[in-house]
């Protein structure tokens, strides 16, 4: 009795917790005049996804998110593990130090330093450009915590024998390192790419041209102009969840063991 | 270095003089490889995270015209926040989201952790099914809802509406808007947070509570002596980190943003909210960088305050 209840709860939840969005997918594949309509609607349509890919910028929109997500990810998670690599592995004066200078960024998060960052981006001439929207994205502690707990559970001895061999320091990183990191990289890049992909506050605080709109930029700004074409809204909206969703379907279980980690000691 | 006084033993005469010199070279090999190693993170977070830390602190002593130019003014812009009603509205805003959204997020997800925390039929499913809503960004959770709580028509009221609610507007009314936040917020991160305790809960030994279960302990008994007090450090994990968030996080700012703008009558305007406004909207960078330092003080205090309350989460005595 008890053994048959909590899982069928557990189901009936699940199906509450998904609820809204199954609801907004198949109202955006109502016709504009039933997206209201509560039910199962009668017809299905592609009209309203067809629109904002071909009326309003929004393959723009994609191609901007995408380039900045991208090569955030990619450069973050080059950086993080040369970082981390250093502070698991090798010894030197002030690695404590610096260890723990890392860490207590951690606790900063983008609204609190928002005002002086853009100060500081702009004096950079940051203001405006990709490089805007890309560089400052790129630093963050928990990516080099992660990578460096499992750097520390590496085997020492796999790298030592690259030693042996007469390996520089930064061939032991490219091809023993590395190469062993694959999984952590893997879990990393699916979480920076969700968090760059789906970035809005820094976005909206840096760009003003309509050409650097990202993808969150643009369906916000749907609200205004379209402000009761609920219908284009919600396609807008699917549009730019799509590759959240299959990111994550895709990468689930490496999502989920990085995030694990994150609760951890 | 080579030539000082040679040690007695004749055997070690040999490698001993080269020894350390070798050594040094590899030391300081070692380190600058580090510190090469370390240079592209280190001087970043300095630039774009340390940088804007101090410089919030120096600039909240300037007054910042539209076009960049700064004049000192002292203490003017803490002098202005004792009169600026605004700012007290919205912190007294932010702490009643905290104290609503932080337990209530912990009981859900803590609840929904135990739901899943056994296998079951479907159970990958049910759980990915909890942690998908923290998959789409803040701004789509922001038109999601939107879109379901429209007045009248909107999916929610329909549901609403046999129970006689049809009419109630949850984003419309003052005193439910902050409300109806703290649940998005709560479907938004429950997920993340059940994952968070799940790892916890892998730690407590399942032996434990068999030998509990033998003993003749409750199913409540179990949770009370076995479960909870092993999960306290995660437990404490999980209430600073949602403190934080629900003060700093972009869930205080990118959802609100999109599903209020603040309102209806600042009834959802949340200090990182009212930050930007003043910083991009007013044009008051000193001002916002000055309210900047004070949210970066309350933080600090509480966590401050957590820590001493809890003792770091351990909770030794009970």
């Amino acid at each position: 009795m008890r053994t048959r209840f909590f899982p069928i709860l557990a189901h009936v939840l699940a199906i509450i917790a998904v609820a809204p969005l199954l609801w907004i997918l198949i109202s955006a594949l109502k016709p504009a005049e039933d997206v209201f309509s509560f039910g199962w609607p009668s017809s299905w349509t592609l009209d309203n996804l067809q629109y904002v890919l071909l009326k309003i910028p929004m393959p723009r929109f994609l191609l901007n998110s995408a380039i900045v997500a991208v090569i955030v990810t990619v450069v973050a998670l080059f950086f993080h593990s040369m970082a981390a690599y250093a502070l698991a592995r090798l010894r030197f004066p002030g690695r404590g130090l610096i260890f723990s200078g890392i860490m207590s960024t951690l606790l900063v998060s983008l609204p609190v330093i928002l005002v002086p960052l853009f100060l500081v981006a702009k004096q950079l001439g940051l203001l405006d450009s990709y490089a805007g929207l890309i560089v400052p994205s790129i630093f963050h502690a928990f990516g080099i915590f992660l990578l460096r707990q499992y750097y520390l559970n590496i085997p020492r001895e796999l790298e030592e024998a690259a030693d042996l061999d007469g390996c520089g320091y930064w061939r032991r990183y490219w091809s023993v390192i590395l190469p062993l990191s694959r999984p952590v990289l893997a879990s990393l890049s699916v979480l920076f790419f969700l968090a760059n992909w789906n970035a809005f506050l820094w976005p909206l605080t840096i760009t003003r041209n309509p050409d650097l709109r990202v993808i969150q930029l643009g369906i916000s700004g749907m609200q205004g102009q379209y402000a009761s074409a609920w219908n284009l809204i919600l396609a807008a909206a699917v549009i730019a969840a799509i590759p959240t969703v299959v990111v994550f379907v895709a990468g689930q279980k490496r999502l989920v063991d990085a995030m694990k980690t994150t609760g951890m000691k | 270095m080579v030539t000082t006084t040679a040690p007695p033993r004749p055997s070690a005469a040999v490698t001993r003089p080269r020894r350390p010199k070798a050594s040094m070279t590899k030391k300081r090999r070692e380190a600058l490889a580090a510190y090469a190693f370390l240079a592209p993170d280190v001087l970043g977070l300095l630039a774009f995270v340390a940088l804007p830390m101090v410089l919030a602190f120096g600039v909240a002593f300037f007054k910042v015209d539209g076009f960049g130019n700064y004049s000192y003014v002292g203490l003017a812009n803490y002098k202005l926040m004792a009169h600026d009603d605004q700012l007290w509205s919205s912190l007294r805003i932010t702490g009643i989201y905290v104290v609503t959204f932080v337990p209530l997020a912990f009981v859900v997800s803590f609840a929904l952790a135990m739901l899943v925390r056994n296998h079951f039929r479907g159970i990958g499913w049910v759980r990915s099914a909890f942690f998908l809503p923290n998959v789409v960004s803040l701004v789509v959770v922001g038109l999601i809802w939107q879109f379901l709580l429209v007045d009248k028509r909107g999916a929610i009221a329909n549901l609403l509406a046999p129970l006689g609610l049809g009419d109630v507007s949850f984003l419309g009314t003052p005193s439910l808007a902050l409300g109806t936040y703290v649940v998005i917020s709560v479907w938004f991160l429950m997920g993340y947070q059940m994952l968070v305790f799940l790892a916890g809960l892998k730690d407590v030994p399942k032996e434990l509570e068999d030998a509990a279960q033998i003993d003749g302990a409750s199913a409540w008994q179990r949770f009370r002596y076995v479960i909870w007090p092993l999960l306290r450090p995660t437990s404490f994990f999980v209430v600073v980190n949602s403190t934080i968030g629900a003060v700093t996080g972009l869930q205080a700012f990118d959802l609100v943003y999109v599903l209020t703008k603040g309102g209806p009558a600042r009834a959802t305007s949340t200090v990182v909210l009212y930050i930007y406004e003043q910083a991009f909207t007013f044009n008051n960078m000193g001002y916002a960088a000055a309210l900047t330092t004070v949210v970066v003080a309350i933080l600090v205090l509480c966590t401050g305050l957590m820590f001493a309350f809890t003792r770091g989460g351990r909770f030794d005595e009970d």
